[in-house]
């Protein structure tokens, strides 16, 4: 399997502390490999898209990235330690929108971000309405989320990222099921979070366009 | 900072709210307990001697199997719509969130069985003597079946149809309750002391509470990688 490592020197890594680093990273899933010796480095403001064939490891690479799936070897280190060692210090710093949506069917869009505030570090300065009004479900927010369309359910779930105060955005396919002023918004999100010097790894098919940076793109399986 | 408390206080309303809402489901094993437990008089006679002596031994083993029944939803639900991804990539120590929610699931299981076994008490010709230690049993005694269940659930959730896989793990744990809970109730009947099944009931809810949530915290861990 190749996949095309990021390179930076070493001096640009001292100074950059709050660097999100891979380091050889291997995923071995179902005695199958999916991909090995995968490195890359990504400092604040840079924002990486993973693209792949179906089957080659996106998911699995996003879910090791965040520590739900450990790596079959290699390490995925925050501000230069592994993130098995600091959890609690690495997992504030996180926001993780998957394929499951993370969202209760019989709560409300506003119930269910007010628990995934509390879950996290919520961010100051925004209020669930206002998030809520951003994501475009003004009007929704006291309807069970099992009454909203698929789509509605993704702009919940991509609300998290505006409630909560996480530097590191991991995004698996955000484009799914939103229509183009959905897709307008995730890319206006990820250019301010860029803009902060937050760091980004999404997965997608689709072409990002964004205004003021050019993502970085990581192809693995191909 | 993220603040701890409130985590598991947003996260016992958010289960209690869901368990609100899903009121029928709630009620499911309440009334399979009361069912079994009254398939008995049928079943067995109406003989109030016969009753008298099955009676902790029948309500205990209807207890241990509404538990049972009732123990899928505590993450059930969370694995299938990704709630649980969320709850393991919270900064919070995972081993009290799942502490939490087991509690929460206490509550609108565990509660209600203890309510309503006295009138199967009653049922049952047990006398008025060991009503006492039938509620103190079921007091210590269900939160140590929820703590043990979650152990359980969190290892066959990722499973496909791991209900009976669930049983077969959970069942056996249980024994020690069913024995010490059932032997408080019928010595209470006869007169004899039962502290000393009671402080034993109490030290296994101590160990389960203490062991629980981190066995089960690291089984949600291997169930969704």
């Amino acid at each position: 399997m190749d996949s095309s490592p990021i390179n930076m020197s070493a001096a640009a890594q001292a100074l950059a502390p709050d660097c999100f680093e891979a380091i050889d990273l291997h995923c071995v899933r179902h005695d199958r490999t999916l991909f090995a010796g995968l490195s890359f480095t990504l400092l604040p403001g840079q924002i990486l898209q993973v693209e792949g064939p179906n089957g080659s490891g996106k998911t699995s690479l996003l879910r090791m990235l965040c520590g739900l799936l450990l790596p079959a070897q290699g390490s995925v280190r925050w501000q230069g330690t592994d993130i098995q060692d600091m959890r609690h210090e690495f997992l504030v710093d996180v926001a993780y929108v998957g394929h499951l949506h993370g969202i209760k069917e019989d709560l409300s869009p506003r119930e269910n971000l007010r628990m995934s505030q509390a879950l996290g570090r919520p961010r100051a300065g925004i209020a669930l309405d206002e998030a809520i009004k951003q994501v475009g479900l003004y009007g929704f927010e006291d309807l069970p989320a099992r009454t909203l369309s698929a789509g509605q359910r993704r702009r919940v779930a991509l609300a998290r990222l505006l409630v909560l105060d996480a530097r590191l955005w991991v995004l698996d396919e955000p484009f799914t099921a939103l229509d183009r002023t959905g897709k307008a918004l995730i890319e206006s999100l990820l250019e301010t979070h860029s803009r902060n010097d937050g760091i980004a790894v999404l997965t997608t098919h689709q072409p990002v366009v964004l205004q003021h940076c050019t993502p970085l793109s990581l192809q693995i399986g191909a | 900072m993220p603040n701890l408390t409130q985590a598991c206080l947003a996260l016992l309303r958010r289960d209690l709210t869901l368990a609100l809402r899903h009121r029928g489901e709630l009620a499911n094993p309440l009334l399979f307990f009361v069912m079994v437990v009254s398939l008995f008089p049928l079943g067995v006679g109406p003989d109030s001697h016969i009753l008298q002596s099955i009676a902790p031994g029948v309500i205990w083993v209807a207890a241990l199997l509404a538990a049972l029944l009732s123990l899928e939803g505590i993450f059930r639900s969370d694995f299938e719509d990704g709630s649980l991804e969320q709850l393991l990539l919270s900064p919070h120590p995972t081993a009290l969130l799942v502490l939490t929610k087991i509690f929460a699931h206490w509550i609108v299981t565990g509660i209600p069985l203890i309510l309503v076994a006295p009138l199967l008490g009653v049922l049952l010709h047990l006398p008025s003597a060991s009503m006492g230690a039938l509620l103190a049993s079921l007091a210590l005694g269900t939160p140590i079946l929820s703590l043990i269940g979650a152990i359980g659930v969190a290892l066959t959730v990722g499973l496909r149809r791991g209900g009976v896989l669930l049983s077969l793990l959970v069942l056996p744990l249980y024994v020690p309750v069913l024995i010490f809970a059932a032997s408080a109730v019928s010595d209470a009947a006869i007169g004899l002391p039962v502290l000393a099944q009671l402080y034993f009931l109490a030290a296994l809810l101590a160990l389960a509470l203490t062991l629980a949530p981190m066995a089960a915290a690291a089984a949600l861990r291997i169930s969704v990688s």
